[in-house]
């Protein structure tokens, strides 16, 4: 479903050259969520930015099944028009995966009610707070319901409640047969959905096997061993 | 073809939207074009230059300001929380991202030119009214040449730094052409002469609109991928 054969990307040239991927190669089926923890520039939004086709690798390929239509993504910052609603959003990004015109309206009230944030849906998103744009920011990653999600920091600016719903909702997701790859520097975020734990440093997964019946306490001190302990605090 | 038309229009609805819930450049554009007309109208010694041959010039250097000012907002309104990266993830093909972008901005300039030109008719007192559909013709073929350059130079130029001022460095030489064609039809209508007179201009225009939104068209999707 979704599959990184020999990625290798780097910014800038000469001494200045940052290598951002190192020959990284995974595949996942439906059902899997694979949890990528690196610390600051490991290259992890690099990574998504290729798997999503917004950055062309210098080398290997990364390939998604469905195309860029069956992504969803969320990234650092919410892709929301401050200026329009909530639902005004939803509604033009629903257009644009082509979501059918006479579901758009009743798509985009479910996935604000799976957000809780139903009663937001007439506010500008200039006037959310960063949770609520968050929780919009994630509404708009689900409006065409995707076969693969890419995460990328998701659960920041989430308040605890916010943040349980939805790995609440990203549980129903994984269980409905679709790939999830959520990247960040925290370890005890999202690592009891992850299928698989990938640790990646300079651009390499230094570390990727699937999950199994290992804690978050286990996984964290794996990861402090494999990446160092410093990073591991991130 | 259909799909990249509805996708086009999702795109130049939601820029429309967007612009007339903030009216922040429309209302800019229309003021400047006001300020334009009034001052040329001011300032010049009707003495010593002929209304009629100084009006074709102010009337299209104050279009082409004005929709500088539509110009600089197409792509910086896709700078908020990176709308622009969202769109490139998702299936919207590069065309109708381009094609979107050009609608808005040519019915962004049609509003501030069907406003700006009546400003002109009263501040010059041209007569217009035996030439409108004409004057309409070649206000609509120079508009479309320099907004589908104008659109893509400010998706070029968006993540820059000095956005504003390189988008017009960089297009004002491309805008030579156009201008120069518009400015000579427009002396000729209002001067009286025939129409077959301005022909080998309008034809200039044609072919610099199909050549132009063409290579533009082709070339967009080098200016927003990473």
């Amino acid at each position: 479903m979704l599959s990184a054969e020999g990625l290798r990307h780097a910014f800038g040239t000469g001494g200045g050259r940052v290598v951002a991927l190192d020959n990284v190669s995974f595949s996942l089926e439906a059902g899997q969520t694979l949890a990528i923890f690196g610390p600051n520039g490991a290259g992890k939004t690099t990574l998504l930015k290729v798997l999503a086709g917004l950055i062309r690798p210098d080398a290997g390929r990364a390939t998604v099944a469905g195309g860029r239509g069956a992504i969803g993504w969320i990234g650092h910052q919410s892709h929301l028009y401050g200026h329009l609603t909530v639902r005004e959003n939803l509604l033009f990004w629903a257009a644009l995966y082509a979501v059918p015109a006479a579901t758009r309206a009743t798509r985009a009230d479910a996935t604000l009610r799976q957000l809780g944030i139903a009663d937001r849906a007439e506010q500008a998103v200039w006037s959310l707070s960063r949770g609520l744009a968050q929780r919009a920011a994630i509404a708009k990653a689900l409006i065409h319901e995707p076969r693969v999600l890419l995460l990328d920091e998701p659960f920041t600016g989430l308040d605890l409640a916010a943040a349980a719903e939805f790995r609440a909702l990203l549980a129903r997701f994984q269980g409905a047969g679709r790939v999830v790859v959520l990247a960040t520097h925290n370890v005890g975020e999202g690592v009891e959905l992850a299928t698989d734990v990938a640790f990646q440093r300079g651009g390499r997964f230094v570390h990727f096997a699937p999950r199994g019946a290992r804690r978050p306490a286990q996984i964290a001190e794996e990861y402090r061993r494999a990446v160092g302990e410093k990073e591991a605090d991130g | 073809m259909a799909d990249l038309l509805r996708q086009a229009w999702t795109v130049a609805r939601k820029d429309l939207l967007l612009e007339f819930r903030t009216r922040t450049a429309l209302v800019s554009a229309l003021v400047f074009s006001a300020l334009v007309l009034t001052m040329f109208n001011f300032g010049r010694d009707p003495t010593a230059v002929a209304t009629i041959d100084l009006a074709p010039t102010i009337l299209w250097v104050t279009f082409t300001f004005a929709a500088m000012l539509a110009l600089n907002r197409a792509f910086q309104l896709e700078l908020e929380n990176q709308a622009l990266e969202g769109l490139l993830v998702s299936p919207l093909s590069r065309t109708s991202l381009y094609w979107g972008k050009l609608l808005a901005n040519l019915v962004f300039v049609a509003l501030v030119e069907a406003v700006g030109l009546p400003l002109f008719v009263l501040f010059f007192d041209v007569p217009v009214g035996r030439v409108l559909l004409p004057l309409v013709g070649v206000i609509a073929l120079a508009t479309i040449g320099f907004v589908a350059v104008g659109t893509l130079f400010s998706a070029l130029v968006i993540r820059t730094r000095f956005a504003e001022l390189l988008l017009v460095v960089l297009l004002l030489p491309f805008l030579v052409p156009p201008l120069i064609g518009a400015v000579q039809v427009t002396a000729r209508l209002l001067g009286g002469r025939p129409l077959s007179e301005a022909a080998g201009w309008f034809r200039l225009l044609a072919a610099y609109d199909i050549g132009f939104v063409s290579l533009a068209t082709l070339l967009f999707p080098f200016t927003v991928d990473e």
